[in-house]
């Protein structure tokens, strides 16, 4: 019964759709403001039935309804309670629900939020966000309907893939999804305002908040991605240039250039067209994810099966939206006017750098990740693009765009005194060259691309930081006024200089854990030593542990340093009898410093018994990847709380004057 | 006599393309040693690569072939049905590895031995790759296993 109810409240939603995708847009062109203002209650509908049907999807994993193909395909009735509601999008179809949902949930958080948005622009972008949702809702009714019965009843569940059994990938794809997902109504703003043919500040305001909350969601998703292959997979690895990765790689780009220019979009009126084109091509990217992940078409170290009729379907929709939107473009753009001028050296100057190089960041990623694709379709010859591709052009790219990272927030709107701002960075520039050298003369055996990247990260910590400190006039004047000062400063200036030491504090581990990283891969028998990065490690043996659905053998290895002991790491191999599956469960010692990381598996062949495989690691600074990325999200938090992109702030009457002390 | 509007306009063009023609002149540069052919055995055996090209290869795990050499290699070899290459591999072979099984490595080849560097992993036990498919096809092995996989496949993340 309930798997029915969700499935009658899925086509509801269908219907629903339709509906918010034909009359408010209607009713906007006819300037009709009852249709018009029929978006709200159809958008909060939507979202309520949409809402109703994923309950019904978790209620049939909850209690394990094994009447349905999807529960039973997904989930077992011995598994923890936790990975069962998350087996509700762990499947295909129920990521998709998931995707729909947070979909419904944008749609009507902007119905009910945004009530200073005019009239018909509120309608025009609920319409076209409705357009995304009959798309998606179709598809899964038709193609990949996440209720389906089977008949008889199968006793019990197929297990979710043990691999996928863990806190971080429960929490991965939501919040994926909500910044993948978040960039459509920035995207529906966009073609919105297209069709309005009218783009100024205050549009840009209404679109900041979201683009943040999409950025600030895609940002954690992709860190506890990385997250979860480092510490759950036991690749030992954080980032592999792999397809899939790449996909949720790129939409964060474009999108963290669109969050800069909608920026000057908002405070100088430029950059108007160039905005909204990045708010259409940051969607797309999202959607192209979504296609790349479901049709199979790369190979990619996260493959999964999957079904070449979903992935035309797919491929419809996405030539439909990102065809449709682009032409759109193409029509209106030309008529908008390019806005305020600026000299070569100023604020907008620096953003338009950043944009450029953000923009050919991505150029070079999409490159890599579809040229396999376009040289089997012409040559028919099979190819992979691997990290030595990505590390050569993606790098040498964002290496300048750091340096300039540094110098943008002194530089004034319109006209910039570059010297002036030499002038107040001349202690950062003193100090990063001696940190090159310093860096330099540790590491001499390093490659120098790391030692350059290492004083970069230091210039963009130290200018970061000063910056700020200038701000606040910290040590001009009384502490006690400087406290003042920090509180009138913009949250929103806050959040920037956060976000940037972030990026900065992310460079030092990137840098740490892949120039400097060591790795030892042997068979070991109790009593085998291995010296590794200044650690004596002995291997002890294994343990058999009894786990609730799996079996584990659990290694004891003996770490010691100059003779005394520093830890026991104990790397597990886990066995699930239901699935008949094996994982790996690294154990790893987690410093400041770096990570010494160790995983075990069994020996390759019956004639080596009491022999395993120990790979043992070490990564300097790795620990910093997460803590940048933790200063990422929480310098995207802290902006989004700033009074003058609250939701629901009012509309200001003159346009914004640049601050003393405001700017982003 | 042009206007400052223009004048901009144009520079933040030429700014573009110059932005460009760099972008450009990195993946071509980058595209030298960045990728990989895929081979199958049977075209390994063929037309041998030269020990310093990186390629990929693929095929099934040949049955009891996997055993350790030395302190940490494994050796195992993969087949198409045709022809059969030997592999050796120093690290961790993937959790869903196994005899019988699609796999792909990346390495070289160096006295007919293939020196894999990785081996790829797979997040379902039922997925194929599809070059590895389209080799196997083309030796007439693969007899469509898409049938027996349809329950369990699909798993996602």
């Amino acid at each position: 019964m309930i798997p029915e109810i969700g499935q009658f409240a899925l086509t509801l939603a269908l219907m629903t759709a339709v509906i918010q995708g034909i009359l408010p847009i209607w009713g906007a062109a006819r300037n009709n403001a009852v249709w018009m203002r029929s978006a709200t209650p159809t958008a909060a509908l939507q979202c309520i039935l949409i809402a109703i049907a994923f309950g019904a999807l978790m209620r049939s994993f909850v209690v394990s309804d094994f009447t349905v193909v999807n529960v039973v395909e997904n989930s077992h009735s011995l598994k923890p309670m936790l990975f069962k509601v998350a087996g509700t999008w762990g499947s295909h179809e129920g990521s998709l629900l998931l995707w729909t949902l947070i979909l419904a949930v944008f749609g009507a958080a902007v119905a009910i939020l945004g009530q200073n948005i005019p009239t018909s622009l509120k309608a025009r972008t609920l319409s076209v966000q409705a357009w995304i949702s009959t798309g998606f809702l179709s598809f899964m009714l038709f193609t990949s309907n996440p209720f389906d019965r089977i008949f008889p009843a199968p006793l019990d569940g197929n297990d979710l893939n043990p691999l996928l059994q863990d806190v971080g990938l429960a929490m991965h794809p939501p919040l994926l999804y909500i910044g993948y997902v978040g960039f459509s109504i920035v995207f529906s703003f966009a073609v919105a305002a297209l069709i309005e043919g009218r783009v100024d500040p205050a549009w840009a305001r209404w679109v900041r908040p979201w683009t943040l909350a999409a950025w600030v969601a895609l940002t954690g998703g992709i860190a506890l991605g990385s997250w979860w292959a480092y510490y759950e997979l036991g690749w030992g690895g954080w980032w592999f240039w792999d397809p899939v990765e790449n996909v949720s790689f790129m939409p964060w780009l474009l999108g963290t250039a669109l969050l800069h220019s909608a920026v000057v979009t908002e405070k100088r009126g430029a950059f108007k067209s160039w905005t909204i084109l990045l708010a259409i091509l940051t969607f797309s990217l999202s959607l192209l994810g979504t296609f790349i992940v479901r049709s199979g078409l790369l190979t990619s170290v996260h493959a999964f099966a999957v079904d070449p009729e979903r992935g035309a379907y797919i491929l419809g929709l996405l030539v439909l939206s990102i065809g449709g939107s682009l032409t759109l473009y193409a029509i209106r753009a030309p008529k908008m006017d390019p806005g305020g001028l600026f000299a070569p050296v100023s604020r907008e100057g620096g953003l338009l750098i950043n944009n450029l190089l953000l923009a050919l960041a991505t150029a070079t990623v999409l490159f890599g990740t579809l040229y396999p694709l376009f040289l089997e379709a012409i040559t028919g010859d099979k190819i992979s693009v691997g990290p030595p591709f990505f590390n050569a052009s993606f790098i040498p790219i964002m290496l300048p765009l750091v340096i300039v990272m540094g110098v943008g927030p002194f530089l004034s709107w319109k006209r910039a005194d570059l010297p002036g701002v030499f002038d107040r960075l001349k202690w950062v520039i003193f100090i990063t060259l001696i940190s090159l050298l310093v860096v330099w003369y540790m590491q001499t055996k390093g490659p120098a691309l790391a030692v350059l990247a290492m004083a970069i990260a230091v210039w963009l910590l130290l200018a970061t930081l000063r910056e700020w400190s200038l701000r606040i006039k910290l040590g001009q004047v009384s502490f006690s006024e400087s406290r003042d000062r920090l509180r009138r400063v913009p949250r929103s200036s806050h959040g920037m200089t956060l976000a940037h030491a972030g990026l900065a504090v992310c460079i030092f581990g990137f840098v740490g854990s892949s120039a400097w990283k060591s790795e030892e891969v042997l068979f070991v028998e109790p009593g085998t030593q291995i010296e590794i990065a200044g650690f004596d490690v002995t291997f002890e043996g294994t343990e058999r542990v009894q786990g609730p659905n799996y079996v584990a053998a659990v290694g004891v290895l003996r770490v010691m340093r100059n003779g005394r002991d520093v830890t026991v790491l104990r790397p597990e191999r886990r066995t699930y009898p239901v699935a008949q599956s094996q994982t790996t469960e690294a154990a790893i010692r987690s410093t400041p410093a770096g990570d010494l990381y160790a995983s075990i598996t069994e020996p390759a062949n019956e004639d080596a018994t009491g022999k395993w495989t120990l790979r043992i690691l070490y990564e300097p600074l790795v620990g910093l990847v997460w803590l940048g990325s933790l200063m990422l999200v929480l310098g995207g938090l802290t902006s989004l709380t700033d009074r003058r992109l609250r939701v629901g702030s009012p509309k200001r009457k003159t346009p914004v004057a640049t601050a003393p002390i405001a700017g982003e | 006599m042009m206007t400052l509007k223009k004048r901009r306009r144009i520079q933040v063009i030429v700014l573009a393309f110059v932005a460009l023609g760099i972008a450009t002149v990195l993946i071509g540069y980058a595209l030298q040693d960045g990728i990989n052919y895929f081979r199958s055995p049977t075209q390994v055996t063929e037309a041998p690569p030269p020990p310093t090209e990186k390629f990929r290869i693929g095929g099934l795990v040949t049955e009891n072939s996997i055993r350790t050499v030395g302190d940490a290699s494994v050796a195992f070899s993969v087949t198409d049905g045709n022809a059969t290459v030997p592999v050796v591999y120093v690290g961790m072979l993937p959790d869903l590895f196994e005899e019988g099984q699609g796999m792909i490595g990346l390495g070289s080849l160096v006295n007919g031995t293939f020196q894999a560097t990785e081996i790829l992993a797979k997040h379902d036990e039922n997925y194929m790759p599809a070059e590895v498919i389209e080799a196997l096809e083309a030796q007439g092995v693969y007899q469509g296993g898409r049938q027996e996989t349809e329950i369990g496949a699909g798993n996602d993340s």
